[in-house]
């Protein structure tokens, strides 16, 4: 312990300086913290006025969490937003369990079907289903929503456009560029703003779509071209000599794309892929600007409620908590994943 | 079918031709669309907006505006508003990050932990959620003017902003510009020179422009901020918006370019220091020497990437009511005028702009420094 401790902490009048420094941040910040957010914090309760502790008033998340999850749906009916995500888990399950075969069609598989159960319960109109219109989603519900959709529509998508950058044909090539890099230059914002106001004015008249589904559109293209350049590099890294030997063997484009470059190349690059999943379920919550009540904006949303003024630290902090495991599990699983398969190369 | 049609290379002109025609009847399609519901709504088409006066107030700009300029001005004041930002955010995101990066490395055990928590919490947080915390939770904590925290050299802060003094100008502004570019050019030269470091440079311009300015009469005075009444008159005032932007997009970043470090860093073969240290050279001169110069060809890409994105998450300044070009141009004015898509189109070609110079410049210096010395 004592060695552990010269040779970690103290091994020079620097390190020691160093440590001594960062022993006085921890005890100036730590204490006060702690006291802060467990121990005069205050759990039970309806109102504000349950909170007498001085500290947090977790009461606060309590009393709206309901809201935090599910937005604006009708409380009656959020069993089918519940339903949805076990059907979800439960068709999931196949592609994590070991000796079940055929994973890449059960996963096609229930990427063309489930959008429409989801549909079909979220809402509504099938099967003696009350409607609900897509103002009333929101909370983590939504979050989830559009960070699913953005993640399943932009690996597609950013195949198709990462494949047409490495082809062959030069008006192919240059049309998928300009996509990638249009997309990629602007802000996700302006892309926002775009699908908000700007495709309407684009459709023929009389034809609408719901501000939603505009949103999904303008994520999903956007992630679409990030994703494109991480499979470019995967593309990229498959040898050459691959490429021929299928040539040699007559094999069409397409299927030496799918049965030998693609499981390759995609392999090479899932590392990247999840963290372009990271960033993108970070991004969901700017769809709160165009004025959608993502799991961020009903929690703003419900701070500037006169009930509950003043308790913006509780809810960011709460928010930012959600959120971090979110996005700490991925990039953890991405980083296992980029030792094991790393790992299984150099061999 | 025809013997053509098994090809490959008529077949390769089919689907180009086609990939044409698809992309042109789909644009066809659209602009039909759009001059057909413009002409509807009544809406203006045309850049002829950007003349026309703005009337509305804007809280912060660097260059004289007041609600009487015009549209084009106040495009001008919200993407002067986005540079300055974006500058001083990779300002204080560099040096954060390099600090936290070499901190992560640190033999330091609880120096090395307490890098590597901060670089785990703060990039996994939604930059937005941070910017909302700043402003809206830690800002608005702070004391009212009467009550503001004194910081050393007259700063104040408190809950309408940040004072700092000001320099005010005297006299001889344009030798001081004489003086500065006098300064550059020599800088240059001595940087294009064998023995050009980067130290030196930047000490030669900094003597070269003090020189010149100085013998050319140019004088300076710094005004303070001092409270008259409720609130704080005189000196430079950094509004609520720019400091809870800043704070959150360097420390967001910072996390980022800490991992770009670490990575350049690592990248360097333990060889190397073993080598340098088995030549005698000392822990400096090994880092100033050996690791520095070969872990910055591995940080420099990612680097600028990182600089990219900040100035492209600089435009979630929007959500705070911050005057940058999109809250002031693609909020306001879209608003005011309804040209959704002259607005949206200038305020993306900006962003792209910025983008493509800086990818340009990248590739500028990835060419020099991959062809110089490189195995």
């Amino acid at each position: 312990m004592i060695r552990w401790m010269r040779a970690n902490l103290f091994s020079s009048p620097l390190n020691a300086a160093l440590t001594l420094a960062a022993l006085g941040l921890l005890y100036a910040a730590l204490p006060p913290l702690i006291d802060w957010a467990v121990i005069d914090a205050d759990w039970r309760g309806e109102t504000r006025r349950d909170c007498t502790g001085g500290g947090a008033c977790w009461v606060f998340i309590r009393a709206r969490f309901g809201q935090f999850i599910y937005g604006f749906y009708p409380a009656v009916e959020r069993w089918r937003v519940d339903a949805a995500f076990v059907v979800l888990i439960a068709a999931m399950a196949p592609l994590f369990l070991p000796g079940v075969r055929r994973k890449g069609w059960v996963g096609v598989g229930l990427v063309l079907l489930f959008p429409w159960v989801a549909v079909g319960f979220f809402a509504g109109g099938v099967f003696s289903l009350a409607e609900i219109e897509t103002g009333k989603w929101g909370g983590l519900m939504l979050t989830l929503i559009v960070a699913g959709v953005g993640i399943t529509a932009s690996l597609p998508v950013g195949i198709l456009l990462a494949l047409g950058r490495q082809s062959s044909m030069p008006v192919i090539r240059a049309l998928c560029v300009a996509f990638i890099e249009l997309w990629r230059g602007v802000p996700l914002i302006t892309v926002l703003f775009m699908a908000a106001v700007m495709l309407p004015l684009f459709l023929p008249d009389g034809m609408t779509l719901d501000k939603l589904l505009r949103a999904l559109i303008g994520v999903s293209l956007f992630a679409g071209a990030y994703m494109a350049e991480v499979v470019r590099g995967g593309l990229q890294a498959v040898p050459l000599g691959q490429i021929e030997a299928a040539q040699a063997l007559g094999l069409g484009y397409w299927r030496i794309m799918v049965s030998v470059v693609l499981p390759q190349a995609l392999r090479i690059v899932i590392p990247g892929i999840v963290n372009v999943f990271v960033a993108l379920f970070k991004d969901t919550t700017l769809v709160l600007i165009i004025g959608l009540f993502d799991f961020l904006g009903i929690i703003k949303a419900a701070l500037t409620n006169p009930e509950w003024l003043g308790f913006s630290v509780e809810g960011y902090v709460f928010a930012a908590l959600v959120f971090w495991m979110f996005c700490f599990s991925m990039s953890r699983y991405s980083a296992r994943l980029e030792r094991r398969l790393g790992g299984a190369r150099r061999v | 079918m025809p013997q053509v049609w098994y090809d490959r290379r008529y077949r390769a002109v089919l689907w180009q031709i086609l990939a044409v025609a698809g992309a042109v009847l789909l644009s066809w399609f659209l602009l039909g669309n759009l001059f057909d519901n413009l002409a509807r709504r009544g809406i203006a088409s045309g850049f002829g907006f950007l003349d026309s006066t703005a009337g509305f107030g804007i809280t912060m700009s660097l260059i004289p505006y007041s609600e009487a300029s015009s549209y084009g001005r106040a495009f001008m004041v919200g993407l002067l508003n986005t540079l300055l930002v974006s500058a001083l955010g990779i300002l204080c995101a560099t040096v954060l990050g390099f600090g936290i990066g070499i901190a992560r490395l640190s033999g330091n055990w609880l120096v090395a932990r307490l890098a590597t928590i901060y670089i785990e919490t703060l990039r996994n947080i939604p930059l937005l959620l941070q910017i909302f915390f700043w402003y809206f939770a830690a800002l608005n904590a702070l004391p009212s003017p009467r009550r503001s925290y004194e910081f050393a050299g007259g700063v104040f802060l408190n809950v309408r902003g940040l004072y700092v003094p000001a320099p005010a100008l005297e006299s001889g502004l344009g030798w001081l510009v004489a003086g500065a570019l006098a300064g550059l050019v020599a800088a240059i030269f001595y940087l294009r020179s064998a023995k050009g470091r980067l130290a030196g440079g930047a000490a030669i311009f900094i003597g070269v422009t003090g020189l010149v300015a100085l013998a050319g009469g140019f004088s300076l005075s710094w005004e303070f901020p001092a409270l008259r009444g409720f609130n704080f008159r005189g000196g430079g005032v950094l509004i609520p918006e720019l400091v809870a932007l800043l704070l959150a997009l360097s420390l967001y970043t910072a996390a980022f370019i800490a991992e770009v470090v670490r990575a350049g860093i690592e990248a360097v073969p333990h060889g190397q220091i073993e080598a340098a240290a088995s030549l005698g050279l000392s822990r400096r001169r090994i880092l100033r020497d050996i690791v520095i110069p070969q872990a910055m060809r591995v940080i420099i890409p990612p680097l600028t990437n990182q600089y990219l994105n900040l100035t492209k998450n600089s435009s979630l300044a929007a959500a705070i009511a911050y005057p940058d070009l999109i809250s002031v141009f693609a909020g306001t004015v879209l608003n005011q005028t309804g040209q959704a898509v002259e607005v949206i189109a200038i305020t993306m070609a900006v962003y792209l702009f910025i983008s493509l110079v800086i990818a340009l410049l990248m590739n500028l210096y990835n060419r020099r420094v991959m062809g110089k010395g490189s195995a």
